[in-house]
């Protein structure tokens, strides 16, 4: 299966990456790629779309975590979107809910987001 | 007591396929369907770690996987790749306890793979990684 990996900015300069399939071994190099990208076209404001991931294993956190690395650099941040229970279950197993923060939407995001502004 | 074996070439796009073949074999053997989405993603931890290991070390060489049904669900994952250790032990990587298992050890990778063994660790009912002559095998079960 493909992973569709999507982008687009919001007014107020949250780039939201939208991402649908399965994040293993042979595909997280595409998420991978997106997020090297982003960070090299200057957008260091990332919120990850997880609600239509239908898997996700460590290779897929480990690109997550690269991610949040490289926008940290930048003063940046890369937060996420999921409500799906197994996906965030390999997040706790792995304690990244404390590295990484996590919405139920993106509108909730982007409130908590202007709010700390 | 019957068992289903599995060998594919290291290839990350078979990591897949054996994620699906696991999953169907134990849905057959009776494990609860709770508990299939651990299967699936503890199976697929364990064949990603080995094919990662195959294609440093030896890609020509398949990974090979045994699932058993009994009174539990049992699936073996051997890899091909020699402990490093001088006597027998694991590679340093390998153990969850291991000085690169902490917040900000996560934080620094991009991809460590103790990562995959501490999810096989949260997700297996029960877990036994051992060096072989040949190289790591993990071993992992679940309840039917």
């Amino acid at each position: 299966m493909d992973l569709k990996v999507n982008d687009y900015t919001t007014d107020d300069g949250l780039t939201v990456i939208n991402v649908e399939g399965e994040i293993d071994v042979y595909t997280a190099p595409k998420l991978r790629e997106k997020l090297i990208d982003l960070v090299n076209k200057g957008k260091f404001h990332l919120l990850v779309d997880m609600e239509k991931v239908e898997f996700l294993d460590s290779t897929g956190l480990g690109v997550l975590v690269g991610g949040l690395k490289r926008v940290r650099a930048h003063d940046g941040s890369l937060e996420l979107v999921c409500t799906q229970e197994r996906i965030l279950k390999i997040f706790r197993i792995t304690g990244l809910t404390k590295v990484f923060g996590i919405h139920d939407t993106i509108d909730e995001a982007r409130e908590k987001r202007k709010s700390q502004k | 007591m019957a068992t289903v074996e599995l060998s594919f070439s290291a290839l990350p796009a078979h990591v897949r396929t054996a994620r699906l073949i696991v999953t169907a074999v134990a849905r057959r053997s009776g494990v609860p369907e709770t508990l299939l989405d651990e299967v699936r993603l503890a199976v697929g931890e364990a064949c990603s770690r080995a094919v990662e290991a195959h294609l440093r070390c030896c890609p020509d060489e398949p990974v090979r996987l045994e699932m058993t049904d009994g009174r539990r669900f049992e699936v073996v994952v051997n890899d091909a790749v020699p402990s490093e250790g001088p006597d027998g032990t694991l590679p340093a990587e390998s153990s969850p306890g291991s000085p690169a298992w902490d917040g900000l050890g996560l934080a620094l990778g991009d991809g460590p793979d103790s990562l995959g063994l501490a999810v096989i660790a949260g997700l297996a009912d029960h877990l036994v990684v051992s060096p072989t002559p040949k190289g790591v095998q993990i071993r992992m079960s679940w309840p039917v």
